[in-house]
């Protein structure tokens, strides 16, 4: 509680802080490119206050946004149902539903104090004058609020998708080592008999799950693309599903690489094509895989879990070289 | 200060210098003046580069003439969880190239996340002639065949440690050229390699190097062979098994619970894949002193894990699967007093409902029996503000807390707020914090407490969190120390980046990914700031094909002595000072 109070008045200058940094850049740069690069991308003083207007949207009084400053301290004192910190404030924390849409904040608007004892009407008003670019007229101002909507949308669609579907879809959550993923997965994939042994009836809820849960990356290159990638095995359940994936993965690359040799930006959508026949050899492309031995296979030769425990890396190769390489089926191999 | 300084000769200052192993006072000293510059430049034997683009190979090279020992690092941190595309860079081969005419003597190379080719480790083999220890931890690029030839020429290699790397598997003999005289060897962690090595040559390699201490095998070295290997070592400290599984015969069991019973040094054991537990018993004569238990890729259950545990009364370190589950971590709590790191790894991270019976209550009741404890990573699916307000009053003394609730932005679920206020009690509480990762449902006002209390905080991970610039803000201009700070999905974009863009020059480095960064705001952040190296990553394609105001996929900002990287692939454009030379 002490340290709280102690530390306060670093947070309450934040806002004569962001004044510094403009009036001192303001100072050292004077040229007139400066300023409008500044306005352009919205430097930090013009911006909390579009940010202010943004979260306060639909309410019309003139004083609005000066309540709404206080938002950010009122907001986020809210989740403080406990006593540790900002005791000596008192009000009644109402339930809030936390959504990323501002009417969210709504209720807090009116309050008093925050747990700062932040008070925006007296110290806010001069300073995001004195913040704001002399020229900043409002209509750049709603600009940039437009603008800053605009990029906040994608995140906002995002995090509504991904809050209710499962977490598995997510590249990179949770924060696992690719490295260990693969270890685990190729513990389930060992060949049966000995899988058997390691795994005594006395435990038999593990081997399911151990099975079904673990990403399995391999490598995947394509001809033409310098980007490589890493598949995850684990996520695709057939064949079809895999050939969709690597069309999925590729094909703005592809077409990225296209543009490049052609020396010019073209029309995006006439240059993606989907990438077909991967696995029949009837495309421009062709499918095929390093094995455990070091041989190299057509992809959907043989069942697809003999597959996943057999194959290295992956990789796409131009239909039409693939004659000239020596590639065993792996049905011919195996039968 | 001048007069003191000049009243001793260079050999004195030297000598004295050569006392400060610490990379910050070497620093510091070097600042002083430029006579001490000059004097500490010249014996300086050890270099840390904690990213590989912040300098250039010439530039350390002119600097530093006489280094033995030096450690690298390549990618982002998050490139681990494969965020960072496959081609990005972090090529050693310029720094062996430039190192190897440079620093004949060079003993030690250590890397981290680097792209290490074949060609590169020829040529480490053949370029250093005592060259000692080689560590490539969590690096690409390399097979066997680079082994070899590391194996082959390097007569005083004492340690070789493929720490979680990726290492293309061509051949097991590769451990056969290692010369019937070479008898070096200290230590030797192979633990990530797929394919089976010859057994043979490690079982003599093992029996010739009387000074061997740490032997970490890899998953295709059975059970009954490790008695061989063990009767061969006794003197091992650290043994990291291969599969730990076997057709059950008592002769086995029975073999390697003698062999390991003479290991009277052991003090750390890893591997444990496949386990079978009927055969932990073997290891519980050397139970009492292990220090270091590492059975994150062990599948053993809560009872069995309970048995292991409670026989290690000095473990120190323990890395375990969420098996062992809240009775276990209650266990070790109770039997492990002198606990420093715990790591909880999850078993099935995919999956939505809980596998295992591991919560918050697992974490406080470990931090409450174990007062030593000082770092933690803990993944579980569950956690309350009560409960890490808890954690925090039992353990200020943490200096790593990790913390990843699996499923993104999951409220307190007793109270169904934001984890806001349990994350500010941990950086209240715990002054000495160097490294936090948060997780849950947060808002800016957590990031307020970070900025507020952590003041010691060198490394920050952020993922889905914060609901606006503000949050990032609060990080940027309030933690004094951070070097590193990585945010993926969150809602942090232009102001907060250009408020402090100053911030950035003190940083070792700032990777965004999907956050609301413009691809405007990085080119301006490029042109101002010309320290910083700003490389926009984006597999869409050109930024310049989309509007300004576009968010970029993926963001990594670094200072850079050096200037632009030159191998940078397609997929990634630096915002340098004059736009105009950056056709591609």
């Amino acid at each position: 509680m002490q340290k709280m109070k102690e530390a306060s008045p670093q947070l309450l200058d934040l806002i004569p802080k962001e004044r510094e940094w403009l009036v001192s850049k303001d100072e050292s740069h004077g040229s007139s490119e400066e300023k409008k690069l500044e306005l352009r991308l919205g430097p930090p003083g013009q911006d909390w206050s579009n940010l202010r207007d943004n979260t306060s949207r639909g309410h019309k009084e003139r004083d609005e946004s000066l309540l709404s400053l206080g938002y950010f301290y009122n907001s986020s004192s809210n989740g403080n149902q406990t006593h540790h910190f900002a005791s000596s404030e008192r009000k009644t924390v109402l339930p809030s539903p936390w959504s990323s849409s501002p009417s969210g904040y709504h209720h807090n608007q009116t309050k008093g104090p925050s747990f700062l004892q932040f008070s925006p009407s007296s110290q806010s008003l001069p300073v995001t004058q004195k913040a704001s670019h002399p020229c900043c007229t409002k209509a750049v101002d709603l600009q940039s609020a437009e603008k800053k909507k605009a990029s906040a949308n994608p995140a906002v669609t995002n995090n509504t998708s991904q809050k209710r579907t499962a977490p598995a879809p997510v590249v990179g959550w949770p924060p696992i080592r690719s490295f260990r993923k693969n270890l685990a997965s190729t513990s389930s994939s060992k060949p049966a008999p000995e899988s058997q042994s390691v795994a005594p009836s006395k435990v038999p809820n593990v081997k399911p799950v151990e099975t079904n849960g673990k990403g399995m990356f391999v490598k995947i290159n394509m001809d033409g693309v310098p980007i490589g990638r890493k598949v995850d095995l684990s996520a695709y359940a057939s064949y079809e599903k895999l050939s969709s994936a690597v069309d999925e993965l590729f094909r703005g690359l592809l077409a990225a690489q296209r543009d490049c040799c052609a020396g010019g930006i073209k029309n995006k959508i006439e240059e993606e094509k989907e990438i077909t026949g991967l696995l029949d050899g009837s495309g421009e492309y062709t499918l095929v895989y390093e094995d455990n031995e070091g041989d190299r296979m057509l992809v959907g030769d043989v069942p697809w879990h003999m597959f996943v425990s057999t194959v290295k890396r992956l990789r796409v190769l131009k239909s039409s070289e693939l004659s000239a390489l020596s590639i065993r089926s792996g049905k011919e191999l195996k039968n | 200060m001048l007069k003191m300084e000049r009243s001793f000769p260079e050999e004195v200052l030297e000598h004295v210098f050569s006392f400060l192993q610490s990379d910050g006072d070497r620093n510091s000293i070097s600042l002083v003046c430029k006579s001490w510059y000059e004097i500490e430049r010249w014996c300086r034997r050890r270099i840390f580069v904690g990213n590989c683009y912040a300098v250039s190979p010439r530039i350390l090279i002119s600097r530093f003439p006489d280094v033995r020992s030096i450690t690298l690092k390549g990618k982002p941190h998050f490139a681990d969880f494969n965020l960072v595309p496959e081609g990005w860079g972090g090529y050693v081969y310029p720094w062996i190239a430039a190192m190897a005419s440079a620093y004949p003597w060079l003993e030690e190379i250590r890397l981290k996340r680097m792209v290490v080719t074949d060609e590169s480790l020829e040529l480490i083999a053949k370029s250093f002639k005592n060259f000692k220890l080689l560590v490539l931890s969590s690096c690409e690029g390399f097979s066997t065949d680079g082994l070899a030839s590391i194996a082959a020429n390097c007569r005083n290699l004492r340690e070789l440690d493929l720490h979680e790397s990726d290492v293309e598997d061509l051949s097991g003999h590769w451990l056969s050229h290692f010369p019937d005289t070479y008898t070096s060897l200290v230590s030797l962690n192979i633990a990530c390699l797929g394919s089976e090595v010859s057994f043979s040559a490690l079982e003599r390699l093992v029996g010739r190097c009387p000074n061997l201490r740490s032997l970490r095998l890899n998953r295709a070295v059975p059970l009954d062979r490790l008695s061989n290997l063990l009767n061969r070592a006794p003197q091992l400290v650290e043994l990291g098994t291969g599969a730990y599984s076997a057709e059950l015969r008592s002769d086995v069991l029975s073999n390697l619970s003698s062999a390991l019973s003479a290991c009277k040094e052991l003090k750390s054991l890893s591997g444990f894949w496949d386990v079978v537990p009927t055969y932990l018993p073997a290891v519980y004569s050397i139970c009492p002193g292990i220090t270091s238990l590492n059975l994150s890729y062990a599948i053993i259950q809560s009872p069995d894990l309970i048995k292991l545990v409670s026989q290690c009364p000095n473990l120190q370190r323990l890395w375990v699967l969420d098996y062992i589950e809240d009775v276990g971590l209650d266990a070790l709590a109770a039997s492990c007093k002198d606990l420093r790191e715990l790591r909880v790894f999850p078993s099935d991270p995919f999956v939505a409902e809980a596998n295992v019976s591991l919560t918050e209550r697992g974490l406080i009741s470990v931090s409450e029996g174990c007062p030593k404890l000082q770092s933690v990573l803990y993944f579980c699916r569950q956690m309350s503000n009560d409960a890490l307000m808890t954690i925090a009053r039992n353990q200020p003394n943490f200096t790593c807390f990790r913390l990843c609730i699996i499923e993104p932005r999951t409220p307190d679920y007793l109270t169904h707020e934001p984890l806001d206020v349990g994350f500010g009690a941990i950086v209240e509480h715990c002054k000495d914090l160097r490294r936090l990762s948060v997780s849950g449902l947060l808002t800016d006002r957590a990031f307020e407490y970070i900025g507020t209390y952590g003041k010691r905080l060198e490394m920050l991970s952020l993922a889905f969190a914060g609901d606006s610039d503000l949050g990032l803000h609060h990080v940027l201009s309030g933690c004094d120390n951070l070097r590193k700070l990585e945010i993926r999905d969150c809602p942090f974009g232009d102001k907060a980046l250009l408020a402090n863009a100053a911030k950035l020059e003190t940083m070792r480095s700032l990777w965004m990914s999907s956050c609301s960064v413009s691809y405007g705001a990085c080119k301006l952040l490029g042109q101002k700031l010309p320290r910083l190296n700003v490389e926009v990553i984006d597999e869409r394609g050109h930024p310049e094909s989309r509007p300004e105001s576009c968010p970029v996929e993926k963001l990594y900002i670094y200072r850079s002595v050096a200037g632009p990287r030159f191998d940078m692939p397609g997929f990634v454009w630096t915002m340098d000072e004059n736009p105009a030379l950056r056709l591609t």
